[in-house]
This record gives C-alpha cells, structure tokens and sequence, in this order.
C-alpha cells in the first residue's frame, strides 16, 4: 500500500502526458478530420518507404560507430585509477551541458566551405572538399550528438564486473584476448544494448540535425513529420499516422534486441 | 517575415559579447558616443490623448503575438519602445509573445488553448484565418489612423472589402547575391540566376514550398496562386533540376551563409537584405525585372480575444507616424504609412530596394492568395518528393515487408529459446 502511494506522483504524470498524448496520436491517425474512422492516412504512409529506409539506414549506421567508438572507450576508462575515471567522465558529459541546437550549428561553421576544416585543408593545399549539407555530416551530428548515451551504460555495466572474475578466468587459463571475448564482452552485453536503444531510438527521429547539416535535401522521417504540422498542408493525421507507424518500427526492432539480449543471458549462464 | 529562434539565439549571443567587449572599455567610449547620439533620440508626439485614455483606470491587458525581433523594442539607443510607450499613455499593459512561422500561428491557434487579442499573420494566411472563421471583423471607427495607410494597400487581394486587417509592415522577395563573384551586371540578374550551373553547389534556396514553388511559377509564367495540378507538377519538374546546382534548403541560415561567403546567390526577403548589406559589403541584391512576390504582414485580431476595443486602440497605435515611423527603422522592412513613409530619409526612400514605384507593384508583383486544400496538399506532396528524392528504389511494400520481416525474427527467436529450454530440461 505503501509503496503505491509513493509512486502516485509519477503515476499521475505517466497517465497526463504519456499516456493519454499516444491514446490521441492512435486516435488521429485512424480518424479524418471529421472524426470518423479511416485507414487512409496510415495506407498513406507506404509512399514514404524511402524515407523511412534512409532513417533507419543513417541511423544503424550512426548506432554502429557509436558502439564501435565507445566500446574500447568504456573498457580504457574502467582500467584508470578512480580519481582519473570521474574526471574522464566528466569531460565525456562536458558537451552535454550546452545547448543541443547551438552544438549542431557549431559543426554548420566547422563544416562549411569557408569553414574551420576546409580552411586549414587549404594551408596545406587541399579542398576544399564537400562537407556540409551531406548525408555523412548528418552521420557525424548524430554520432556527435549521442555518443555520451553509448559510453555511458556501457562504462557503469563494465566498471561493476567483479575483478575476481577476471582472475579467475586468467587463473583457469585464459589468455587476455579470450578473457576480453569470453568473459568481458558478453557479460556487458546489458550495457551495450540499453546503449543501442539510447543511440537508435533518438537517432532514426531527429529532424534538426537533417536540416542543419543535411541541407535539407536530406529528408528524414523527422522533418517528414515536422512538415505535416508546421508546413504548408496542416495534415495532423497524416503527421499521426507517420508517428504511429515509426513508433511501431522502433517497438519491434527494440522487442527483437530484447530477445537477442534474453539469448545471450543464456549463453552466458550455460 | 520570418526570424527564427536560431537567429535570436545568435544574437543574443553576439549581443553578449558585444556586451563583454564594450564594458571593458565603456569608461572611454560612452561619453563620445552620447554625444553624437543624443540629436537622434526619437520622441512621440500623439495628435488625440483623449481617445488612449479611456482604459486608463480599468487596468486591462493585451495579449500580442508577433513575428520575432518584429518590433522596435528600445534595445538600440535613441529608438523607442514601443510596447512601454504604449502602456505608459494607455495604461493597458502588453503581453508580448513570439512565432516563427505563419504555420506556428496557425497551429497554436487551432490547438486552442492560447487567447491572443493581436495577432500579425501575412497575406496567405490571413485569407485561409477569413475562410476558416478564426479572425474578426475591426471596427474601423476605433481605428482612426487608418487614414494614413497608402491607398495600394487598401482592399488588397486576401481581405477584398477591407474588413479584417490593418497592414503591419510589406517588402518583397530578392536575389542577395556576392558582387565579387557573380559577373552577371546587376540588371540582367532574373531568377535563372537560381538555376545558373556556373554556380553549382553554391546556390541557395528557400526551404518552404510555396516560396519555392512561387520563384518556379514566376520563372514558367505561371500564376504565383495557380492551382492547377498540371503547371505545379511543372514546377516541381524545374525544381528537381534545380536541386542538383542547389547547396542547401535553407529558411533563416541564408544571413549566415551569404554573410560567411558560403554560397553565391539565394533568394531573401527585402528588409533582411538590407540588414544583411549593412554588414557585408560585398553583397548586392536586385528585386527581378520579371517579377516577384508582394507580401504583406497585417494585424488581426482573433475570434475569442478578450480585450477587441484596447485591441484595436493598440492596432490604433501602431498606426501612429511615430510609431510606424520607428517600426520600420528599427526591423527594415517597408511601412504601408503614409506619413511614416514621408519622415525616412531619402536615401532609404530611393534605395530601389524598400520601396518601389507603383507601376512595378501594380504590373509585376503578386501577393499570395489562400490556395485550396487540395492545391496545398498537392505542394505539400510534390515538396516532399523533391526533397527526398535520391534514386532510391520506391517499392511502397518494403516497409510492410520490412515489418513483418521483424515479427518473423521475432517469433523464431522465441521458438528456439523455447526448444532450447526444453532440451536443457532433460
């Protein structure tokens, strides 16, 4: 009883503006503008499929040098002495403590063709080359942007593997590369894969990052609906209906991640 | 017409900055410079106290909703504030709000939820707030200082009997472009300057449909309100060869890029070209021979707002030479006042950029109308496809195929863990 009461707050606050804005999200996509019911807009959004393939394209792909680049990190930074880790995590979180918006105009002026990096190409005689307005400077916002939510639940599942394991495992014969592979690697994997979702998921609905660095040629699904309430047409169940359907991608290639990493727990217990 | 929060954040940050700099070394500055200012300072003269004193002692307030940085709000020394001015000879006070877009309005005031009693739309927009009900009729016997508005923006196009609205501030659409290297003189500059392969990769251009596909109209002949599917899919068509000379889809960025020499020519609203030439020299800008788009900003005031009568006394005052006079100063954009117009100087009278003459306006310029819902759908979809275009394959089944491909998985996954768990039980 007790317990329920403490968690009234949260509770409230899950029904008020969790719950009930995706009760209306359902509701506008399967509705017209009359209220009556229609599979209209959500058969409409088939005509997107390119643009959902680019999402989750980039998007993969900015969750793969993620984890490539911060899996080596995390393991380097449970390894230093403890004074070191905290400061080195701090200078991880250190971008995160400016604004998201003026972090991706920055790389608008580091990436342009009188920006900071053409221009020193160009001391050396090189360029300038086409940076800006691509789809891999959207790649490098998104890697930039959301490379702390890899590094961190990798690094607090890492630094909490009981070192006596370890030993252990060296004790019973194994060279440092299997332990790496045999023991480290698989009993993080809960790190990695909280770290995928928290990659991915924001990853495949940015829209600010496409428009800044992607020129706007590049459209992702987050500008497709961004567009639909903020554009020309005013198309709010259009808009519902492409959120409703890319939060049912999201939801299944989250579940069946879940499922690899109930696999893996196997593995490991076997 | 639009300024958006980007810019606002970088200018708050310059202004920063300035700030930094100039309190270092205030103590030497300030006392020159106050000086040459003082002659400058803007004073208010109001012909009928008696008329903004009715509310006086009522203590009401109005809701404004406005474009940002859309106001001469007293930041740059010697110009006025003219929402304090306001509430000092009224005693009606202002609650003073932002958008950025004529969509953000549209979509806060659909929503619901929000009271405004003034709001600032443009052109378009106003027309579809008339068709849809969601503007009221003024009552022009309030709004006294109607008299000064020049005789071309009465009865415009989007509010025919001049029921609705009182025009706010007007400009037109440009080519900003770098004089240095763009050789084309600067009178046979046209649109297809946009579409010019000598300057591939380096060409701006709007990122909204209708401005777009207003510049393609203009090139093909076409109505800039044309609702045929035909001359749009036509548009779309010249469009998409545009998008390979095009660098980037851009609204507000185009003050930084052109300002940073990052691309060549783009379109741009006239009164931010201005600002934009002031700091850069470099630039020029031409309104093109063939034509372009008139808009107009207009203040309204929204079916449900509370306050209509101080409302319109605060539309009353924006009227005022004074105020119209320091509005158009302070933001660069053209004023539709009469006696305004007469109190600039003349070099900003025959800039050949705010202000044009009448044939040009009445023969070659087009103020955009409402289209239809099936029109802005058409745009809508047509945009879209432009700018997600990339030869990529258009299979619509790959996305269903894709799902169920996903819940497969899934499922087998399942299966073997359920296998696996029985062959472990033995």
């Amino acid at each position: 009883m007790k317990n329920k009461l403490v968690s009234a707050p949260y509770l409230v606050w899950m029904v008020v503006f969790i719950l009930v804005p995706l009760v209306m999200v359902a509701y506008f996509a399967f509705t017209d503008n009359d209220g009556h019911f229609t599979l209209d807009y959500v058969s409409d959004v088939a005509q997107y499929t390119p643009i959902f393939i680019r999402s989750i394209w980039l998007a993969l792909i900015a969750t793969v040098i993620c984890l490539v680049i911060a899996y080596p990190l995390a393991y380097i930074l449970t390894g230093l002495k403890t004074e070191s880790q905290s400061t080195m995590l701090m200078i991880v979180m250190l971008p995160m403590w400016m604004n998201f918006l003026l972090r991706t105009y920055a790389w608008m002026t580091l990436l342009g063709n009188n920006g900071l990096i053409n221009s020193a190409l160009g001391l050396l005689g090189l360029g300038p080359f086409k940076l800006l307005n691509t789809e891999g400077a959207v790649v490098l916002g998104m890697v930039y942007n959301y490379l702390p939510y890899m590094i961190l639940p990798i690094y607090s599942v890492m630094v909490k593997i009981d070192k006596s394991i370890l030993e252990a495992a060296a004790d019973l014969g194994c060279n440092s590369r299997k332990t790496m592979l045999r023991v480290v690697f698989p009993l993080s994997m809960p790190g990695v894969f909280s770290g995928i979702t928290m990659v991915f998921v924001p990853a495949i609905s940015t829209f600010i990052i496409s428009r800044m660095l992607g020129g706007g040629g590049n459209l992702l699904i987050g500008d497709l609906i961004e567009m639909q309430f903020l554009g020309n047409a005013y198309n709010m169940n259009l808009g519902a209906a492409i959120s409703l359907v890319l939060m049912v991608i999201v939801l299944l290639i989250m579940s069946i991640m879940n499922q690899f990493s109930a696999d893996e727990d196997g593995v490991v217990l076997m | 017409m639009p300024k958006n929060k980007v810019k606002a954040i970088s200018v708050v940050f310059a202004a920063a900055f300035l700030c930094i700099s100039v309190t270092s070394c205030s103590s030497v500055e300030t006392e020159d410079s106050d000086d040459d200012e003082t002659a400058e300072v803007q004073t208010l003269t109001i012909e009928d106290d008696d008329y903004y004193s009715r509310f006086r002692n009522d203590g009401i307030s109005i809701n404004v909703y406005n474009w940002g940085e859309y106001i001469s709000d007293g930041s740059e020394e010697g110009t006025l504030n003219v929402n304090a001015e306001f509430t000092k000879l009224t005693g009606i006070k202002v609650n003073y709000t932002n958008y950025a877009t004529n969509e953000e309005l549209y979509a806060k005031l659909k929503g619901g939820g929000a009271s405004y009693d003034i709001i600032i739309p443009s052109d378009y927009m106003i027309s579809r707030m008339i068709k849809e009900g969601m503007i009221q009729k003024l009552d022009y016997d309030n709004i006294p200082n109607f008299k000064y508005i020049t005789d071309i923006f009465v009865n415009p196009a989007y509010d025919p009997e001049n029921e609705y609205t009182v025009p706010y501030t007007w400009g037109t659409v440009g080519i900003i472009y770098d004089t240095t290297l763009v050789d084309i003189p600067a009178d046979e500059i046209d649109w297809d300057i946009l579409w010019n392969e000598d300057y591939a990769d380096r060409i701006l251009m709007f990122d909204n449909p209708r401005d777009a596909f207003a510049i393609a109209e203009l090139r093909l002949g076409y109505s800039m309100n044309t609702e045929n599917p035909d001359q749009l899919e036509d548009c779309a068509k010249l469009l998409k060869e545009q998008k390979k000379v095009v660098q980037a889809y851009v609204m507000d960025e185009i003050f930084d890029k052109m300002g940073a020499g990052e691309a060549l020519a783009a379109p741009y609203y006239a009164g931010d070209a201005i600002t934009l030439m002031d700091e850069y020299e470099d630039l020029g800008f031409v309104i093109p021979k063939s034509g372009t788009n008139l808009f107009i900003d207009a203040m309204c005031i929204p079916i449900g707002a509370k306050q209509k009568e101080a409302a319109e006394m605060y539309i009353n005052f924006m009227c005022e030479p004074d105020i119209a006079y320091a509005t158009t100063t302070y933001i660069g954009y053209s004023t539709p006042n009469d006696a305004a117009y007469e109190m600039l100087d003349d070099e900003i009278k025959n800039d050949g950029i705010s202000y044009l003459d009448n044939d040009y306006l009445n023969e070659n310029t087009t103020i955009y109308c409402n289209l239809s819902d099936e029109a802005n759908q058409k745009l809508q979809d047509l945009w879209t496809e432009l700018k997600s275009t990339q030869d990529e394959t258009k299979n619509k089944w790959l996305v269903p195929i894709f799902l169920l491909a996903c819940v497969l998985t899934s499922i087998g996954i399942l299966i073997r863990r359920y296998i696996k768990s029985k062959k472990d039980m033995f």
